[in-house]
């Protein structure tokens, strides 16, 4: 049956954070908690009723004993807010050096793709002590990518890209779990996160034989998708091109300006004509269902690798070296 | 039923007699008891679900219940529980008979339109449990799209539209509340001479009136795009699926406090009846069921925080929850500052009482853990977030409608329960909800899911604890059951007044007349003046 275990593992920069946050929570807590009991406690025997004739008198309500028990707790209330809305921030926010891998998932498995070729499934393998930014979408229903150890959750929403990141401090084998129910095997889509030593992590990379990154599916992708045929890489094709598209702004027919980021290269592959750029005709056909999610993150992959730099300055992403980020140069 | 003392005498229940008497009845006190023996129907039947959801987690594999089963058991029971045992539970049954009774009424504004609510309560029940005997449903009772809109092969659609058609009944009851109050107050029955249920039942009717309109059109607009594929969450033509959990938490959260407050208000009662003192701070206290109804629509978003709503959105929403939680706990403080210096009598209710101030604290401050994001980034959607919750609905909710049912039913009835019964049944509960749920504290911060059928082994010896005290809790729910319908044979007759209870419900005869009322009565005092039911008198405290 296993043994009786009451504070879970930490493996990640931020579970010391929150675990800080939690004694504070319960210590709080614990107080208050002590301080009702006993004082019923206490009040119940003292001022039990010793004859059915008894009458207390009235206490009248004190004011500053009113308002002295809304303002304490209400101070430490803002304390956790405050305590907590850090972390929460810490966590929403990736250093630029993090390295990127992707995730997608669906009914009911977890897939999961590295910037230099190598693709796992219900399996997440990432080097000790380097902050990884996932980046997530799912295909179906809602799911929730959720490391216990690590402290973070992250909601994978079809139609929209995602993200998370933590840092590992740890080696070992964690817990994956689906954390948003997502219908008959949502218990069963569950799996391990490795840490490994960086060296370890970038032979089990460079394993599985030679794999082309992400990228290059990509661009491969492009051309059987006979994107090509009309995004040319000069002026002359009839969509716009696609050479250092990634991060700029682009200016729609509707006058708006956006930020050409992955959220926005997904949904011109799926519904182009929900952001048609200035100067150009909505004439490209949707590609949903002729394109993957997993596809769909492999072409963002090559329009990145295309571009002058990546936005987010995630990753070099030109070529399958394999998980090198400027951290390493 | 009828005693030989109760027999010469006319009362509500023996004022008429047959099936239709009871099914055409206009009497807001047989109404009571019809959404009475209704919601005690559901909650068994969700409580029978919850059975085997805990019997299966005794072992990590599934080896009871097939996943799908399992999944439509907790679907069922969400359902079975929140939408037709805890949000009519209070208001509907204790509110409905005592509601008129306590500002002096003859009945609610609209006797029909409150016969109606009950229909439409069954109609809904009857819908769902439709849709139960089909074969279930299996999306959890949040109906999170677009699992239940385009992937659920369920009954979904029938399930849902007997929550709408609730939802109905639970807008009426609201709104004849409301009406209620406010145009049948007895003469000097002013706003601040009210029981402090009648201010928490009337807070709750402001949020049945103003929430449950938003769960009904989420409910058309799922019925739409589940039938009609009209595009509004599923994002492959063009919808947004957390916008449904927007609009769903927009109503789910204030329901909460449907759920909630009026128990509030029940503890208000019979904390000052058997501290035989006004509750301290009583405008402090009414105005804090006001403050919750009004402050609960603005924290739905805390049920979002890792949905991928912006981080700004999280932080505002984080912010807003501690707004609740300030007058949550001057209730707290007020019954404890209560109990001081009374004449502190430790009959039924008020044990309960003192589960519920005890539990409630619990919940209420492990809500402070789950509003602080960094924290709930962790647990949402694992057991401690379960366990929360059942702290309030179940140590709350539960104890504060067990504690009311003791305390009225004397009246309602005309008979006593067996004290000694009820106190250990009082102690098995409170014992049996702990052993239950607090181990799901742990589980949760361990890092186990919810809504899993599987677990990994690690988990097994909390379960076994959680399961364990379900079954002593079990227990302890049936007992009450067993000897109220004991009672209602052999139980002693009850006086008009056994509480020595200052409220106008308690100076009539027991059962009460058929209107209430002999004579309108006139209010000149504040409530909870029990000066003037005592005979002699010696001063304490």
């Amino acid at each position: 049956m296993g043994k009786l275990q009451l504070f879970p593992e930490s493996a990640s920069t931020f579970a010391p954070d929150v675990d800080h946050l939690t004694l504070f929570l319960i210590a709080v807590s614990v107080f208050f908690t002590v301080l009702i009991f006993a004082a019923i406690f206490v009040f119940a025997i003292k001022y039990r009723r010793r004859s059915e004739h008894e009458l207390p008198r009235v206490t009248h309500t004190g004011l500053a004993l009113e308002i002295a028990w809304s303002v304490i707790p209400f101070g430490l209330t803002m304390v956790m807010f405050t305590w907590g809305a850090s972390i929460y921030f810490k966590e929403s926010r990736p250093p630029s050096n993090a390295m990127q891998i992707y995730v997608v998932g669906k009914q009911w498995m977890w897939k999961v793709q590295h910037m230099e070729g190598r693709r796992e499934i219900n399996e997440l393998h990432v080097p000790m002590g380097r902050p990884v930014r996932l980046t997530m979408t799912s295909e179906d229903v809602i799911h929730s990518f959720y490391m216990p150890a690590f402290r973070v959750k992250m909601d994978v929403v079809p139609g929209k890209y995602g993200e998370m990141w933590f840092e590992p401090t740890k080696t070992g084998t964690f817990h994956l779990f689906c954390a948003e129910y997502c219908g008959t095997k949502h218990s069963g889509m569950i799996g391990s996160i490795y840490v490994m030593e960086p060296q370890d992590y970038q032979n089990w990379l460079s394993g599985g034989g030679a794999q082309d990154s992400m990228a290059q599916r990509g661009e491969r992708l492009f051309q059987d998708l006979a994107c090509s045929n009309c995004h040319k890489t000069d002026a002359t094709g009839r969509c716009p091109n696609l050479v250092g598209l990634f991060g700029k702004k682009v200016q729609l027919s509707d006058g708006r300006t956006i930020n050409a980021d992955e959220q926005y290269i997904r949904e011109s592959i799926l519904q182009p004509t929900a952001k048609v750029v200035a100067g150009y005709q909505p004439i490209m056909p949707t590609f949903q269902g002729l394109v993957t999610e997993e596809g769909v993150l492999q072409l963002v992959e090559y329009i990145k690798s295309i571009g002058p730099k990546p936005a987010t300055g995630a990753v070099e992403p030109e070529h399958s070296n394999a998980g090198s980020t400027p951290r390493d140069r | 039923m009828i005693t030989a003392a109760a027999q010469e005498r006319e009362h509500y229940l023996n004022a008429s007699y047959g099936i239709k008497s009871w099914l055409l009845t206009k009497d807001h006190k047989r109404i009571g008891l019809l959404y009475l023996a209704t919601v005690t129907l559901f909650f068994f039947l969700g409580g029978a679900f919850a059975t085997l959801i805990r019997i299966e987690l005794l072992t990590p594999q599934g080896d009871l219940v097939s996943s799908d089963t399992y999944n439509k058991l907790f679907t069922m029971h969400g359902v079975a529980m929140v939408f037709f045992f805890l949000i009519p539970s209070i208001p509907a049954t204790l509110g409905n008979f005592f509601l008129p009774m306590m500002i002096g009424a003859r009945d609610l504004a609209f006797p029909r339109i409150n016969l109606l609510s009950w229909y439409l309560l069954v109609i809904g029940g009857l819908f769902s449990l439709a849709a139960m005997l089909a074969g279930g449903v299996d999306t959890g009772w949040t109906f999170y799209t677009p699992l239940s809109t385009t992937y659920s092969n369920t009954w979904v659609v029938l399930t849902a539209v007997g929550i709408f058609i609730a939802g109905f009944s639970s807008i009426l009851t609201g709104l004849n509340f409301i009406v209620t109050v406010h145009r049948m107050r007895a003469p000097g029955m002013t706003w601040f001479r009210m029981p402090l249920f009648v201010w928490s039942n009337y807070a709750t009717s402001l949020i049945q009136v103003l929430g449950t309109p938003v769960l009904a059109v989420t409910i058309v607009l799922l019925f739409c795009e589940r039938v009609f594929h009209i595009g509004i969450f599923d994002p492959k033509l063009g919808g947004d699926p957390v916008l449904f959990q927007h609009m769903f938490w927009f109503y789910s959260h204030p329901a909460v406090y449907i759920m909630v407050l009026p128990g509030m208000g029940v503890i208000s009662e019979v904390v000052s009846v058997f501290s035989r003192k006004p509750v301290f701070g009583y405008g402090f206290v009414a105005f804090s069921s006001v403050a919750i109804a009004v402050l609960g629509f603005l924290v739905w978003g805390h049920h979002l925080f890792v949905s991928t709503q912006s981080v700004y959105a999280g932080l505002i929403f984080s912010f807003l929850s501690y707004f609740v939680a300030i007058p949550s706990a001057i209730k707290v403080f007020n019954w404890t500052a209560t109990l001081y210096k009374g004449s502190i009598s430790f009959a039924t209710p008020m044990l309960y009482v003192f589960g519920f101030i005890g539990l409630f604290t619990i919940g209420g401050l492990t809500g402070l853990f789950v509003a602080s994001l960094g924290f709930d980034v962790h647990v949402t959607d694992t057991y401690f977030v379960v366990a929360h919750f059942h702290y309030i609905m179940v140590g709350g909710t539960i104890m504060a409608y067990l504690a009311g049912i003791h305390y009225w039913w004397p009246k309602m009835t005309g008979r006593m329960y067996p004290e000694g019964w009820a106190k250990l049944s009082a102690l098995v509960i409170f014992l049996g909800f702990n052993l239950t749920f607090f181990p799901q504290f742990i589980l949760g911060y361990l890092g186990m899911p919810r809504r899993y059928h599987v677990y990994p082994p690690e988990f097994q010896v909390l379960h076994v604890l959680s399961t364990a005290g379900a079954s002593v809790l079990a227990v302890g729910y049936l007992m009450p059951m067993v000897y109220f319908i004991w009672s209602l044979r052999y139980g002693a007759v009850a006086g008009a007044n056994p509480w020595g209870a200052s409220g106008l419900e308690w100076t009539v005869s027991s059962p009460p007349p058929a209107h209430n009322f002999e004579e309108t009565p006139v209010v000149t005092t504040d409530a909870y003046d029990y000066s003037k039911v005592m005979g002699e008198v010696i001063e304490v405290g």
